[in-house]
């Protein structure tokens, strides 16, 4: 009776050696996960990964691969790429939000500072464009950056 | 005399690394063109040639330029990062997410304490000014991003793949721990 193979070597039917790379990570009680990864990456390819580092970061590894592989099967074409840009879109979009309500606020807040109540319609208007002009500099430019981590992260 | 008949039109990247001959209707020529040789190293090293081909086979052809250049995208991911991949990216993007929504609610009550305070604007005939939020340039910015917010955060959860930045966390041991976002985050 072969008993105990983890669900990598259950999938492969094969025997699953006491050293086996796979087992510590894909237990035979989870056999959609081999089964997901194997799909988009290979036997051999997620061996080669898990093998190349230390043995307490490759549990790690497994679960982003694990990740990786469910994001790709969900979504052929984009995997887990889409879900970067959509984080990237809404990035912006909350920046671009915070600047404009941090520009009203420094508009009203000089608006506040002028004791007197001569101040003109365009006046109050024209701060106020130039403070929303600033901001989006300032939003691109923090957007830039955000885009400047996860691209330099990648 | 030997004749040198000229070669057939030069194989694609990938049939030029597996060392075959490109056929005419080969799967892969139109997107790893013969130029572009690191493309499809990359791609075969985190993938394989064969789960790219049936990847590619999968979609519609329309999509699969878009499909190669996301895992190559994916694929120069994994090759920097061997331990989190593409994850560590969303992991981080989450985050700063988090943190501006967090800014974006501090505005807000700031902005709303702001309106409820301040003095009412007379021009120059003592009359007053109309209020902040009627002016062309910024009309109904507080009521309207209000809504525009909740209404993209719904659809953007919606849009999600599974996870909320919480699971990512618990299920992948993120980054942070490690100290990498906020090495990177310094950069």
């Amino acid at each position: 009776m072969i008993s105990g193979r983890c669900a990598a070597c259950k999938y492969l039917r094969r025997r699953c050696p006491s050293d086996c790379i796979f087992s510590p990570y894909f237990p035979s009680n989870v056999p959609q996960r081999f089964a997901c990864v194997h799909r988009i990456y290979g036997a051999s390819n997620v061996a080669k990964m898990l093998q190349q580092l230390p043995a307490h970061l490759r549990a790690e590894a497994a679960n982003s691969l694990y990740y990786e592989a469910q994001s790709r099967t969900q979504d052929p074409v984009y995997g887990c790429v889409g879900v970067i840009s959509l984080l990237h879109q809404q990035i912006h979009s909350v920046e671009s939000q915070l600047a404009k309500t941090e520009a009203e606020i420094a508009v009203l807040n000089s608006l506040a500072q002028e004791p007197a109540a001569q101040i003109q319609e365009n006046e109050v208007e024209a701060t106020f464009n130039n403070f929303l002009l600033e901001q989006d500099i300032i939003a691109s430019r923090r957007f830039s950056h955000s885009t400047y981590i996860s691209s330099n992260f990648i | 005399m030997r004749n040198h008949e000229p070669r057939a039109s030069s194989s694609c990247a990938a049939c030029k690394f597996l060392k075959r001959r490109c056929t005419p209707n080969c799967i892969f020529a139109p997107y790893f063109r013969s130029d572009e040789p690191n493309k499809f190293v990359k791609v075969h090293k985190v993938f394989g040639a064969s789960n790219v081909s049936k990847i590619l086979i999968e979609v519609p052809e329309e999509q699969r330029e878009d499909t190669v250049n996301s895992l190559a995208y994916e694929a120069e991911a994994r090759l920097r990062d061997p331990v989190y991949g593409c994850i560590g990216a969303i992991a981080l993007l989450q985050r700063k997410m988090v943190e501006l929504q967090v800014d974006l609610a501090i505005a807000r009550a700031r902005l709303a304490r702001y309106a409820a305070n301040s003095p009412p604007i007379l021009n120059d005939h003592g009359s007053m000014i109309p209020n902040f939020a009627e002016f062309p340039a910024c009309g109904g910015l507080v009521d309207s991003f209000i809504q525009n917010s909740s209404d993209t955060m719904n659809d953007f959860n919606h849009r999600l793949i599974s996870a909320t930045p919480d699971q990512i966390e618990s299920s992948i041991n993120i980054p942070i721990r490690l100290g990498y976002p906020d090495a990177m985050a310094s950069s």
